[in-house]
């Protein structure tokens, strides 16, 4: 059954994030670069130590007051190690991952965000045909 | 009032986040299963999102400056390259395989589930490999 009230409320949410955070502090809501960032520049760190925080917070925080049940996720931990090396390799190499990409940069309207968005959504469409053929 | 902003936006996203289902691997790549039993709701996602951001983004650029910074932090790099449509090819495989995108596998360490913790620092790891041998 599809109940749009929480997915759009949510995509309202993180546009809404991604607006505050360039109209208060200048900065593009890209989750794997703030991720990168906060680890490597030592001199802006500490604004995306508390944004990511934040994020970490506000994750559980929704499921406290929502009553949504947490999401049991994938227990298998090999194809947990795959696929975060081979997502890391790529947003590093790509410049940036859905956030920073999708909702930010289709939101400047830039013409590589939004190739790189397409790029993205089509590849995981055709991963998850793949495994869904291999594995029947 | 710069760190309390972060804490803010870093609260929204991560309400987002959780909302919207991207932190729920199985829902994500069902919505990735376009050519199997597709659920479309995460559409509705990045379509709210993205109507909210190239609405106010215009605005919002318009200002000469951010309210707490000197300047807006904004990509310069243009053009498409090699580099930026392999690693957007590969983030996708990797978002295909498990149903993690950055935001969300960081929002779901609170969840404090172990594939969370090992997703994000195997994705840490792969973004050093790249800084280091691929620069």
């Amino acid at each position: 059954m599809s109940n749009f009230f929480y997915p759009i409320l949510g995509g309202v949410l993180i546009g809404l994030s991604a607006t505050l955070l360039l109209l208060l502090l200048g900065r593009i809501a890209g989750i794997s670069g703030i991720v990168w960032a906060a680890i490597t520049e030592t001199g802006q760190r500490t604004w995306r130590l508390i944004f990511l925080g934040g994020v970490i917070f506000g994750g559980s925080l929704f499921h406290w007051v929502s009553g949504v049940p947490i999401p049991e996720g994938n227990d298998n931990w090999l194809l947990a190690i795959i696929a975060g090396l081979i997502v890391g390799v790529g947003v590093k190499l790509g410049s940036g991952c859905t956030s920073g990409h999708g909702v930010c940069g289709i939101g400047r309207l830039s013409m590589r965000s939004l190739t790189a968005t397409i790029t993205f959504m089509v590849a995981g469409i055709v991963t998850v045909a793949v495994v869904n053929t291999v594995t029947g | 009032m710069f760190n309390i902003s972060a804490l803010i936006c870093g609260l929204l996203f991560g309400l987002g986040l959780a909302a919207s289902g991207m932190t729920n691997p199985e829902k994500v790549i069902g919505f990735l299963d376009l050519f199997g039993n597709w659920d479309p709701d995460l559409l509705f996602v990045m379509g709210s999102a993205v109507l909210t951001t190239v609405i106010s983004f215009r605005f919002v650029l318009k200002k000469d400056k951010p309210f707490f910074a000197p300047i807006f932090s904004l990509p310069t790099a243009a053009g498409l390259d090699k580099r930026l449509l392999t690693g957007a090819s590969l983030f996708g495989i990797g978002w295909g395989l498990y149903g993690y995108c950055p935001g969300p596998a960081v929002a779901a360490l609170g969840y404090l589930k172990p594939t969370a913790f090992l997703f994000v620092a195997a994705m840490l790891l792969g973004m050093l490999f790249v800084e280091r041998k691929l620069k």
